[in-house]
């Protein structure tokens, strides 16, 4: 990819994909921007005039955005951090050679193969469940009191259940990251007298930065938009303490049929999105340069 | 300090026998080369030496301490790895700093350190930049400084000049004897390199499928090899070997001359032959000669050398020159 000739080629090749997807994203982008004006209310038919920024001050003032924003940010946060840790750790493990490498490797990873709303309802209807769930027998019989998970923390457990849908992906790139790991600098540094703790964050931590880029960069766009696994355990509550501004889009435009206000918040959360995807790639895209 | 005693070491990676019981007695300060085919095991058995594998059996001693079991970092050696194995994340300052870091040197004394390691090696105006910022010239540089920084009781090298191109290998084959010349710290130096091996030893150890073939300095090994197998290794081209008897000796099954004591004549000699492909170096020709007899020899004659293809030539050798082998291939001294 040096020559001017090659480049330019690349370029003509990628045309045809880039304006697919352009026509892709522009059309219902547009369609959106355009309702986001209007009064339109599938309740209430007629006119639908066009009313300026009132829905977005409606959609924005509401008290139930402030709270589903930061939701939003502490499960798109929370679920980062858990996968990240958890991934690291897996992978570190799954690279030693063990007994049975390849069995646990493909149980590692079937949880990605899992469709969320079937692993949101096994986590609600045998794990979770404060009745009959597995976590609620364990609890009664260490003897203390099950937790109602989806009443007393329903955003932590559904960061949990996402997490453990993102877990797999996290630790499939990086443990294919790992194992490009150069096993005769990890020999150097035994022979430099590291520890196993100065070897991680000299040399596996620093090989992994890219991988760890790519995978917050990845998860980041999928987990903005989390849904199906908040309709199918919490619906969104109690309250909205467990709504994030996707959930909170669709109880405006398909539960309350209000298109307009919908499609405002539609266009709010592309907003915070691109907001979110300029701080990241400031904070951490240099990492996948080079 | 830096003299290693092998005894009776032995290294099994499963069923397969790779080191087979090795004695070796290293002497502190000396230039000792590992040498012998790719796969005979001069690897592995420097790993073992620097910890990097486990011994299967028998002892490593280092400065006369059992050190079979001792993890690597407490064995007091460094090594030089073919790869080079720089941290790619690390500035080349850092990449030097890291043994004495971990080794809880104070400050002041490791940029004193790296201030003496970078002018020994060259390195003042790289100390900034990272690996990846170096051609394989510099990296070299950087690794044995990293590895000197720590005054190693001695230097362990894995063919670390096989990545550099010919021209670079010379001179760095030039400045890692003069480190030793001045350092006067023992070095294992592992290499299938024959010309590294002469050019740079102090000490020889020929390795053979797992085995030492003979021990010596470079000019013991030239002149009275033990066996067909170093006889045809150290020595460049290889030594001629045919199939011969002698009147003095039945045991001898065969000989051996090196191409450079074969005298060319066109009138009489000790063998006849027809001159096939010819390798004009300029200060030297090879002679492919094809003999009458059986086999081939190869000839060294001076650079100015007209002999051309087809040509009849005879060859004879100085008889002290000869080497006798008997039917196993072991070197026969009285014939
Ligand atoms: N980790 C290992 N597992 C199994 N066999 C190995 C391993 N390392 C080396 N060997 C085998 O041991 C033999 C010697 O290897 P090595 O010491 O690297 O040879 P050399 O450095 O002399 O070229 C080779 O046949 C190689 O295949
Ligand atoms: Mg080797």
């Amino acid at each position: 990819m040096a020559t001017t000739n090659s480049r330019s080629l690349a370029k003509l090749m990628l045309f045809p994909s880039v304006v697919l997807l352009l026509i892709w994203m522009i059309v219902p982008l547009c369609m959106t921007l355009y309702f986001s004006f209007l009064d339109y209310n599938l309740l209430i038919p007629g006119d639908n005039p066009f009313i300026g920024f009132l829905n977005y001050e409606f959609f924005i003032t509401d008290p139930a955005f402030i709270e589903s924003f930061f939701n939003t940010l502490l499960l798109v946060g929370g679920v980062l951090l858990i996968t990240l840790g958890g991934g690291i750790g897996l992978a570190i493990l799954l690279d030693q050679a063990i007994w049975g490498q390849n069995y646990v490797r493909i149980m590692v990873l079937a949880p990605f193969f899992v469709m969320p709303t079937v692993s949101a309802l096994v986590w609600k209807n045998m794990l979770m469940n404060p009745v009959n769930g597995l976590f609620a027998h364990f609890a009664s019989w260490i003897g203390v009191t099950p937790v109602d998970f989806f009443a007393q923390i329903p955003l932590l457990s559904i960061i949990f259940i996402v997490s453990w849908q993102w877990l797999p992906f996290a630790t499939l790139i990086l443990l294919t990251s790992i194992q490009s790991l150069d096993r005769e600098q990890l020999e150097a540094a035994d022979l430099d007298g590291a520890g196993p703790f100065s070897k991680f964050f000299y040399m596996v931590l620093p090989h992994l930065s890219r991988a760890i880029t790519a995978v917050i960069l990845i998860e980041t766009i999928f987990l903005l938009s989390i849904f199906a696994e908040i309709l199918v355990t919490t619906s969104g509550g109690p309250g909205y303490a467990s709504t994030n501004i996707t959930y909170l889009i669709y109880t405006q435009s398909l539960l309350q049929f209000d298109v307009g206000g919908g499609s405002a918040g539609g266009i709010v959360a592309v907003i915070i999105a691109n907001i979110v995807a300029i701080f990241l790639m400031r904070l951490i895209g240099k990492n996948l340069e080079g | 300090m830096g003299n290693i005693t092998l005894k009776q070491v032995t290294k099994s990676f499963g069923d397969v026998n790779v080191i087979k019981p090795i004695d070796l007695e290293i002497r502190d300060g000396e230039f000792i080369v590992f040498v012998g085919p790719s796969g005979c095991g001069k690897s592995t058995l420097l790993r073992m030496i620097a910890g990097l594998e486990d011994t299967t059996s028998g002892n490593i001693e280092i400065n006369g301490q059992d050190a079979t079991d001792m993890p690597p970092a407490k064995r007091g050696l460094a090594m030089v790895f073919q790869s080079y194995a720089l941290y790619p994340h690390m500035s080349v300052r850092n990449n030097i700093a890291f043994p004495l870091k971990r080794a809880k040197m104070d400050k002041a004394e490791i940029d004193k350190k790296i201030a003496n390691a970078a002018k020994i090696l060259n390195l003042d105006s790289y100390l900034d930049r990272k690996p990846g910022q170096l051609s394989g010239g510099q990296r070299q540089r950087v690794a044995i400084g990293r590895a000197i920084v720590r005054q190693p009781s001695a230097f362990l090298f894995d063919e670390p000049l096989s990545n550099l191109d010919a021209s670079l290998r010379v001179n760095m084959r030039l400045e890692i004897s003069e480190l030793h010349k001045s350092l006067a710290t023992t070095m294992i130096y592992v290499t299938h390199d024959q010309v590294e091996a002469m050019t740079m030893a102090d000490r020889i150890a020929v390795f053979n499928g797992g085995i030492i073939e003979q021990v010596g300095t470079p000019l013991e090994l030239y002149n009275k090899p033990n066996n067909k197998f170093v006889a045809g290794f150290i020595g460049s081209p290889k030594m001629n070997f045919i199939d011969a008897k002698s009147p003095d000796n039945d045991k001898v099954a065969s000989i051996g001359v090196r191409p450079e004591h074969l005298q060319i004549s066109t009138e009489k000699g000790m063998w006849s032959g027809t001159v096939g492909v010819t390798e004009h170096l300029g200060s030297e020709t090879f002679l492919h000669v094809q003999l009458d007899g059986a086999g081939t020899f190869t000839v060294r004659a001076d650079g100015e050398c007209t002999l051309a293809y087809g040509d009849k030539i005879y060859l004879s050798a100085d008889p002290s020159k000869i080497h006798h082998f008997d039917k196993d291939g072991v070197s026969i001294n009285k014939v």
